[in-house]
């Protein structure tokens, strides 16, 4: 990755406190798993900042490196990778997630 | 197996077996919940994920299956670990 695109990564999960890297969008996502992690942002009320990795090839291949995550969507949460969509739901389901919100 | 062949799905068993070859002495179950052999879930109990996060544990799991998400070969995992 060069360092153009590590340098867009980083300026887009510092835009917002929270931060998506999805398939579509949060009005239209075109994935369950992305869907499903939208859902979870909605219900919490929580205001975040979303990228469509359908649009973009190159960042589609670069934020997987830049995570060292095979799998899309991924979540950001002050700048730090949280996980994917099961881990998302797991720390919902437990709490964790509200707390690291709050 | 025909996972070395791009864009060729794996089967439920293909999936299994790579994590159990990963994960050595873990248990593998591959659900197919909507019943279409493409969404599909892997309960995975390993006692090598105890005491790691759950990015640690699911960055396990993926560093098993290899290749296979980048080249397309699975299209809908979802991982559930547990360390007993």
């Amino acid at each position: 990755m060069d360092e153009a695109t590590k340098h867009k990564i980083e300026s887009m999960i510092k835009s917002e406190k929270v931060f998506l890297f999805m398939k579509g969008t949060p009005e239209y996502p075109e994935c369950g798993f992305s869907m499903r992690v939208v859902q979870i942002l909605k219900s919490l009320n929580v205001k975040f900042g979303s990228f469509n990795i359908l649009e973009d090839e190159t960042m589609r291949q670069s934020i997987k490196e830049y995570a060292n995550w095979p799998t899309i969507p991924q979540l950001y949460i002050d700048g730090k990778f949280i996980g994917g969509c099961d881990i998302t739901a797991a720390m919902y389901d437990s709490g964790e997630l509200q707390k690291l919100l709050n | 197996m025909k996972h070395d062949f791009e864009g060729t799905p794996l089967s439920k068993e293909d999936i299994k077996s790579l994590i159990e070859k990963g994960l050595e002495g873990s248990v593998v179950d591959i659900l197919d919940p909507r019943d279409d052999g493409v969404h599909l879930q892997a309960i995975i109990k390993y006692k090598g994920f105890k005491d790691k996060s759950l990015i640690e544990q699911h960055r396990m799991v993926y560093k098993a299956l290899g290749e296979s998400f980048n080249k397309e070969q699975i299209h809908a995992l979802s991982i559930v670990t547990k360390s007993e």
